[in-house]
């Protein structure tokens, strides 16, 4: 199986930019990526696209051709929805074409404009990624939903609020030197336990905040990357999705995220590899809790164990298994439709020695990205290798 | 804005619970959901039929949110809860008991309610 490389990546500053429109900011992305790439724009034979929220942020639908317009590209434009996971679907589907030789050069990435609406807009339109019946009428919110999911952590599994803040402290520190991120501020303990409560026993530094931003990546078959002389020595090298039930009250139990476990076991399947080979990983920490639930669906940890990572250092980038090296969503930020891309590309920097946070992993040669949708009712879950 | 249609079988759900007659959807091999559903997610039969909801149940999980989306501005704070009812689990807003004092196993029985910000319909859990 040829695996696809990573030709360029593109990433704007995360944070809150309510004037600048969801083409303008994938603009900046995009034509970081093409740039970085050195592919010829005219070789791209599509744009798979993520978003979430356009009709409700900008009222704005048919995202795919604007957003290949905004960086110069007439090819096939599709927007992929899948709710926080939607640009880690279009990484998936990108590999697939890339590998059965539908095509050679494919820009995947995403976009999301929040903060223009405002906290309780944006809380609005996040949660119809719930069962709107069955749980937005209920009151729902996604720090609703985790919270929900935190208790039962709790419950099953043992742990405590001063776990969930010693994740958040390690994302800050983390994001320190990510310009990238939205939040570059170092957090204490104290701070998060002391923080208001959005969603008992959720607080708001267990929470990422409400972003703007765009991520863009070129991706190209391995025989595109060869023949043109790329400098791409990161290749994706496996790819898996999973699902589950909508709405949590219709799953075996709140604690577990049995979708994102399908699409570890299909992405290390895929590429060969086992839990014990990852040597960083980006995951989807949208809460804090979500760190710990996907760093055990990725087998990284057992079940009820991953609750202490982040207490015990392990997950910190001076431990045996750097997670969330970017400063994960909770301080990079998560521009949601863009979020599985920008995890894609802190890998491939990580990896390829570029990410200011490279020296965690000296010789790192195997990453992965964890990119979960609403109450993980969608993941997918890339591996990404060092090709050469 | 789009004016909101009726929602069918869930508003005809609601309405089973104000006429005390609450029910669920069962499949012929016992798996239980709540309307509208065609076919059973876990099996796939579509041999569903309505059969009564136990009369309580216990919360399994909950959370006090206090920062609400616009439609439940002035309900926050409130909890909301996932209630297991052996059959199925239901999520709704739970009333009647101070917030704190809200736990896992909690038994609560299950009304149709007013959201206090829109005066729309919502599924409400009081103790038993």
């Amino acid at each position: 199986m040829s695996n696809p490389r990573v030709a360029g990546a593109g990433v704007t500053k995360f944070g809150k930019h309510p004037e600048r429109t969801g083409r303008d900011l994938f603009a900046e992305a995009g034509l970081e990526a093409l740039d970085q790439s050195g592919v010829d724009p005219d070789d791209v034979d599509a744009l798979f696209y993520g978003n979430f929220m356009g009709e409700l942020a900008e009222h704005q639908g048919h995202q795919g051709p604007l957003m290949a317009e905004a960086i110069g590209l007439d090819v096939p434009a599709t927007r992929f929805e899948a709710a926080c996971a939607s640009a880690g679907a279009t990484v998936r589907a990108a590999v697939k074409d890339l590998r059965n030789g539908e095509a050679d050069v494919i820009v995947v990435g995403g976009a999301e404009r929040m903060t223009n609406i405002g906290t309780a807009a944006a809380t609005d339109a996040l949660a119809i990624a719930a069962d709107d019946l069955y749980e937005v009428r209920a009151g729902m919110t996604f720090p609703g939903a985790y919270a929900l999911m935190a208790r039962s952590y709790f419950e099953a599994y043992g742990g405590s609020r001063e776990d969930l803040a010693h994740i958040a402290v390690k994302n800050h520190e983390h994001a320190l030197v990510n310009d990238h991120a939205q939040i570059q501020k170092e957090i204490t303990v104290e701070d998060a336990l002391e923080a208001p409560t959005i969603a008992s026993p959720l607080g708001l530094y267990d929470s990422c905040p409400i972003t703007d931003g765009a991520a863009a990546a070129v991706l190209t078959s391995e025989a595109y990357a060869e023949d043109h002389g790329l400098d791409a020595p990161v290749a994706v090298s496996g790819t898996g999705q999973g699902g589950d039930n909508l709405a949590l009250q219709d799953r075996d139990h709140f604690a577990q995220t049995p979708a994102a476990d399908k699409a570890a076991r299909e992405a290390y399947a895929d590429a060969g590899v086992s839990a014990a080979d990852v040597d960083v990983a980006e995951v989807h920490d949208c809460f804090t809790i979500a760190e710990v639930l996907a760093i055990e669906s990725l087998g990284l940890y057992e079940r009820g164990e991953g609750i202490t990572a982040a207490t015990d250092g392990e997950t910190s980038r001076h431990g045996d298994l750097p997670v969330n090296l970017s400063g994960g969503l909770k301080a990079k930020g998560h521009p949601v439709g863009a979020t599985g891309v920008a995890q894609l590309a802190t890998i491939a920097w990580v990896l390829d020695g570029s990410h200011p946070r490279a020296d965690a992993v000296e010789d790192g040669r195997v990453g992965v990205c964890h990119n979960a949708g609403g109450t993980v009712a969608s993941t997918t879950v890339h591996v990404l290798e060092v090709a050469e | 804005m789009i004016d909101a249609a009726p929602d069918g079988a869930y508003d005809a759900w609601l309405d089973s619970i104000e006429d005390d007659a609450p029910y669920y959807l069962e499949c012929e091999n016992g798996h239980g959901w709540l309307p509208p559903r065609r076919i059973c997610p876990e099996c796939r039969s579509r041999d569903l039929t309505e059969e009564p909801l136990p009369d309580s149940g216990e919360v399994t999980t909950h959370t006090t949110i206090t920062v609400p989306t616009p439609q439940f501005e002035d309900d926050a704070p409130y909890v909301t809860a996932v209630v297991d009812f052996g059959p199925v689990s239901i999520t709704g807003i739970v009333r009647g008991i101070d917030p704190e004092d809200v736990a896992i196993g909690t038994v609560v029985g299950l009304e149709v309610g007013e959201r206090v910000t829109t005066g729309d319909r919502a599924v409400v859990f009081r103790p038993r």
